[in-house]
């Protein structure tokens, strides 16, 4: 099939240039220059979709980003799929594949569709809901049918092979749309001095004057544009971004713009050629003054069968005759309710073919326009309207009747027109999408028949999106935006703007008609659509406003008019005035409900930019980290951090040799700790530097234990509560001098801890002489545990290492391996241990020098997982595991751990004395020993004391730590119980949700040396 | 997403070095163990959620660490005023009016209301040494 509605010339394409393209597995042919819709046009394509409800045929209705039909999925491979892309905005290249989104088997014979026309009137809006409703259970294999037969697109299956990113912009002046108005502004702002950026959606800036009738200083108007866009594309201080998209609109003018720089030329940056460079960006502007020349769009009127292919808005039969070279039909019937529609037929006409009639609602249309129109022989119909369109797959004709707008009723006798192309005009809605993503309600105005946009700080409106439609006005109304968005910024422009000529056209004025009343009543005449996207009738608005939906958000959501990426571009102002009328209300008073971002889709290429894969979230490595990795540790995250979880060795059994089971890797580091000597990296741990004067009073205020005489050489246990009572974080700190400290957070909390250390300093006890720096990252620390520590450690270390001379909870400043080192006497394992503190960069040489003295100690590298088996084993919490902000030192019975005798109060004392942290009944961190020593509880496992009692069971609370204990040769666990303390020695019981339940013993905390001698050799 | 005056720093920064940490100007009991349970409830607690002019406390967490207060719209998000800790504001709900009158400094591009200088300025040094 060749293009045979392709005129031999004019538009904006290059004939030398032929691109070939598949739709639907057919080949075409097409012209550089085109959209994929033109092309799709040119060679006759008229069923490009199925709609998503009653899976009728639709072909392409408008031109721009108000398409709500021409839905694609386009790429040639699975990597290269992008759904949800709208034919008219997608530029043709050669080897473009698209295909359909909706349609099964085909959008020729689609199956659906069967359902839609028999079933139409059995499917009014709630069908789904009200149909699918019971029972519960299958609406999950309902909705994956329904899905399957509506459907708008599918996500690839492979992975991307592009790259995507993310540009941080500023500037004085940001102009939204290259229109005439938009290039005014950009101008008349860039002249004053300003950083402006200029964006526009479209292939080629220009906007309107791109397929404009009109002249400018007796030239096309294409020709002005290029003058326009050279001059701003010299200056250094404009950016200009063709192909961008400003997609939302947020708070302090942070605007998104969606750049696509590779998606005009192939599916792919390396398919066009353009190996490793960035398919599309994201701009995040930070704009001081906001210009929105956003336009407008036109809307169609709502007729019966006003979705069938060869129905068209007015301008975009226009736009594809001026700017593509394409006629989309050969008999045009226009009927519209403005003058400026008239375009249309005028363009038709001289493209040389046939124009049947122009069907105006209007009684006694005089404008220029209008005359036009007559003097070129046009039949023109007044005071009436297309009723109707006939036909299936395409218009084969126009049921034209006189109307009664005000009465909403026919009043004469219907007319027949032969005709293969519809286009309804039904005046301009003012894109106003972008200024009310912030929530701003658009305010409707008599006068223009649309809604404009709200008033917004540091928002400027320029020319369509305010309902300046004539070329003279909106030219110089950008220019005055312009200048005052400059002037805002802090520029002032040296004169006025000289402006190009344009002619002023006199013209009538529009009608407010939006649904053509039809013979039958909307309900039983053909379906009149209002929203092409959701499949949204006029009778289905009709039905919502009669079951009671009064609210237009309530209508909305009841009948999806406006929802998805449509976005209410073409259907909302039609369906609330449908809304309207049936209330009996004026427009305004039904309002409008709110655009929400994004205006058209966006790629989550473009949205994740570089944030994917290894940098989707930062992660921390230890200085040991490759060491780790080299000797085959599995690592945990903790935070952001990665930790070795557990060192699996090589074991040979029945002559195969493979790796040990965490099970295994554990059980043996356990036992390597308990038996000789184990070392872990401990380097996460947060460490917070405390300095002057009264960095001592400050820890007594944080901390709910004593701090006054802790002597420098000395380590203590603090607990932190917030002022709630509740434990917050937990750690050492050891006095470095008497105004110096360092204190040691969870490894999750050392960020939070060192905020809230801030926050109290700075705005309770702002006169207290207190610094805080964070050290974590500076210091690497190593954890020498078990009875052989000492041994080994005193081989690599100039520290006494003597039982009396370097007590537990001491430190001391040493050298390690020949570096300068703090070495702390303290234990999370329960056993004899040094954690050694050296410069970060050192780490790999102590760790090391370590290893080549511990060979014979069989020194054995342990992970976190192990080092939680031995702390619980000691009884030894993990704030945040075994605490979750409702459980009080007393809960976990550290009494001995609160200083209610000092003198300040600190954080949560008050809170410590309420009734409810008194209560005798509070859940109490208890030790539970399975009766099965096989079994492992499960954490969150919740307590009962009465296995057999009904459902809902009493809930006496819950594990919050639970392992397998090699020493023990059993499972055993922390858990918080009501009472707990009082309990000991009673059973209690774990349902589980397979129906067995677990019964176990209440017992202290401590498992394994109760009277801590094993850390005090 | 905001852009937010710090008042230390002295210029725009995005809210992503930011971290807002509730309401401002609530005050500790001076003395906790002498006040009921009532007052220790209402300090620990409650909180205003007005539609309208608010007043929230912020800090720096990316930046200069240093908590400071803003007073934001909470229907139209408008950042009116930034202020140092210490300061009162000058914008409330009960003279939202006033800032025009006494013709507070306005931030370059009439974006943000920025509160004058801290009038006491020892509250905010650093080391009152």
């Amino acid at each position: 099939m060749s293009q045979h509605n392709r005129l031999n010339q004019g538009g904006r394409i290059d004939r030398s240039r032929s691109l070939s393209f598949t739709f639907n597995g057919q080949r075409y042919q097409g012209f550089a220059g085109d959209t994929l819709a033109s092309a799709l046009l040119a060679n006759g394509v008229d069923i490009v979709n199925r709609s998503f409800k009653y899976s009728r045929p639709r072909g392409i209705i408008a031109a721009g980003a108000d398409e709500p039909s021409a839905i694609m999925q386009l790429g040639a491979s699975e990597a290269a799929q992008v759904p949800n892309v709208r034919a008219t905005q997608q530029a043709l290249y050669d080897g473009l594949v698209a295909r359909s989104t909706n349609g099964w088997p085909s959008v020729q014979r689609d199956v659906m569709s069967w359902v839609g026309r028999l079933g139409g009137h059995l499917m009014p809006p709630g069908f789904y809901y009200k149909t699918f409703m019971a029972p519960a259970s299958m609406w999950m294999t309902y909705e994956k049918w329904i899905r399957k037969g509506a459907g708008l697109g599918r996500s690839p299956a492979a992975s991307d092979p592009d790259i995507y990113d993310h540009l941080n912009q500023h500037c004085d002046v940001l102009v939204i749309g290259a229109g005439p108005a938009g290039l005014g502004a950009a101008l008349s702002a860039a002249r004053a001095g300003a950083r402006v950026i200029l964006c526009d959606e479209q292939e080629e800036m220009g906007g309107s004057l791109l397929d404009s009738r009109e002249s400018l200083d007796d030239a096309p108007a294409a020709d002005w544009v290029a003058k326009a866009v050279a001059e701003l594309d010299a200056m250094e201080s404009v950016t200009l971004l063709p192909r961008t998209t400003a997609n939302g609109y947020h708070d302090h003018n942070f605007v998104t713009l969606h750049e696509r720089r590779t998606e005009h030329l192939a599916d792919t940056a390396a398919g066009a050629g353009r190996e490793g460079e960035v398919r599309s960006r994201l701009h995040r502007v930070r704009a001081e003054q906001v210009v929105l020349a956003s336009g407008a769009h036109e809307r169609p009127l709502v007729y019966a069968n006003n979705d069938v292919p060869g129905n068209m808005v007015a301008g975009a039969v226009s736009t594809y005759i001026r700017r593509y070279g394409v006629v989309p039909g050969q008999k045009l019937v226009l009927t519209t309710n403005n003058d400026h529609a008239y375009r249309a037929a005028l363009d038709w006409q001289e493209a040389g073919r046939d124009v049947v009639a122009v069907v105006d609602s209007r009684a006694n249309p005089d404008g220029e326009l209008v005359q036009q129109a007559r003097d070129s022989g046009i039949r023109v119909i007044t005071g009436s309207a297309v009723m109707e369109g006939k036909g299936n797959q395409r218009v084969s004709g126009a049921r034209v009747v006189a109307i009664d707008t005000p009465r909403f009723v026919v009043t004469g006798s219907i007319e027949e027109l032969d005709c293969d192309t519809i286009a309804s005009s039904g005046g301009y809605s003012p894109v106003v999408h972008l200024a009310s993503h912030t929530g701003k309600r658009p305010q409707w105005r008599d006068d223009l028949l649309g809604f404009v946009p709200g008033e917004v700080k540091g928002m400027h409106y320029a020319g369509g999106v305010q309902g300046i439609y004539a070329l003279d006005e909106s030219l110089a109304d950008g220019a005055r935006a312009g200048a005052e968005a400059a002037r805002a910024g802090g520029f002032e422009a040296a004169g006025a703007m000289t402006l190009p000529a344009a002619a002023s056209r006199r013209e009538s004025a529009t009608e407010a008609l939006y649904q053509v009343p039809h013979e039958k009543t909307s309900l039983r005449a053909p379906k009149q659509f209002v929203d092409f996207q959701n499949d949204v009738t006029a009778a289905a608005i009709e039905l919502a406003t009669r079951e009671g939906f009064e609210s237009i958000e309530h209508v909305k959501r009841y009948t999806a008019l406006g929802f998805g990426t449509d976005q209410g571009k073409l259907g909302n102002i039609n369906g609330m005035a449908i809304a309207a009328r049936c209330l009996h209300r004026s427009i305004p008073e039904v309002g409008t409900t709110v655009f929400r971002p994004n205006y058209t889709p966006v790629t989550f290429g473009a949205i994740v930019g570089r944030h994917c894969r290894e940098l989707f979230d930062p992660e921390r490595y230890t200085a040991l980290h490759q060491w780790h990795v080299e000797n085959g540790a599995e690592f945990e995250d903790v935070g952001q951090w990665k930790r070795p979880w557990y060192f699996p060795q090589k074991r040979r059994a029945d002559g195969q040799e493979r790796l040990e089971t965490m099970h295994e890797a554990v059980a043996r580091e356990c036992l390597a700790v308990r038996q000789g000597v184990g070392i872990l990296d401990a380097s996460t741990l947060g460490k917070i530097d405390i300095q002057g004067p009264d960095a001592r009073e400050f820890l007594g205020r944080v901390y709910t234990n004593k701090w006054a005489k802790l002597a420098p050489g000395r380590v203590r246990y603090g607990v932190m509560c917030k002022d709630d009572g509740m434990v917050m974080d937990d750690g050492t700190t050891s006095c470095l001098g008497d105004n110096h400290f360092l204190m040691t957070t969870t490894t999750g909390g050392a960020a939070s801890v060192l905020e809230w250390l801030e926050l109290w300093h700075q705005t309770e006890w702002p006169e207290l002489q207190v610094y805080f720096n964070s050290v974590t990252d500076h210091w690497a620390t190593i954890t020498v545990t078990g009875p052989e520590a000492r041994k080994l450690f005193s081989e690599v270390t100039d520290i006494d290492l003597d039982r009396e001379q370097f007590k537990f909870m001491d430190w001391r400043e040493g050298r390690v391996a020949g570096v300068p080192a703090r070495v702390f006497r303290i234990s999370f394992t329960g056993e004899l241990a040094f954690e050694i503190n050296v410069q970060a960069n050192y780490a790999l040489h102590v760790w090391k020098t370590l290893f080549a003295h511990g060979e014979k100690y069989d020194l054995t590298p342990y992970g976190t997982e192990t080092m939680h088996v031995l702390r619980a084993e000691k009884g030894l919490i993990i704030a945040g595991q075994d605490t979750d902000g409702s459980v009080t030192p007393e809960d976990l019975g550290m009494h001995w751990a609160v200083g209610y005798d000092k003198p300040f109060a600190w954080i949560g004392k008050r809170a410590l004395n309420r009734p409810d942290t008194a209560r005798e009944d509070r859940k109490q961190l208890v030790g539970l020993k399975p009766k099965d020593p096989k079994v492992v509880l499960e954490e969150g496992a919740q307590i009962v004391l009465d296995p057999d009692q009904a459902i809902p069971m009493t809930m006496m609370g819950h594990v919050t730590s639970s392992y397998y204990s090699p020493v023990l040769e059993s499972g055993f666990a922390l858990a918080v119980l009501k009472g707990g303390r009082k309990r000991m020695g009673e059973t209690v019981y774990l349902p589980m949700s397979n129906g067995t339940t677990h019964e176990a013993e209440v017992v202290s905390t401590i498992f394994v040396d109760p009277k801590g001698e094993r850390q005090n050799v | 997403m905001f852009y937010i005056f710090c008042p230390y720093c002295d210029e725009r920064r995005e809210e992503e070095e930011f971290h807002p940490s509730g309401q401002a100007h609530i005050t500790r009991p001076a003395d906790p163990e002498n006040c009921s349970d009532e007052e220790w409830g209402d300090y620990l607690f409650f909180r205003d959620n007005p539609r309208g002019i608010h007043h929230e406390l912020w800090v720096h967490r990316l930046g200069c660490r240093k908590f400071f207060n803003i007073t934001r719209d909470t229907t139209t998000y408008e950042i009116l005023e930034t202020y140092p800790m210490g300061e009162r504001p000058t914008v409330t709900a009960e003279r939202a009016g006033v800032r025009q009158e006494q013709g507070v400094q306005t931030a370059d591009g009439g974006w943000q209301t920025v509160g004058a200088r801290p009038e006491n300025s020892k509250l905010n040094e650093e080391t009152p040494s």
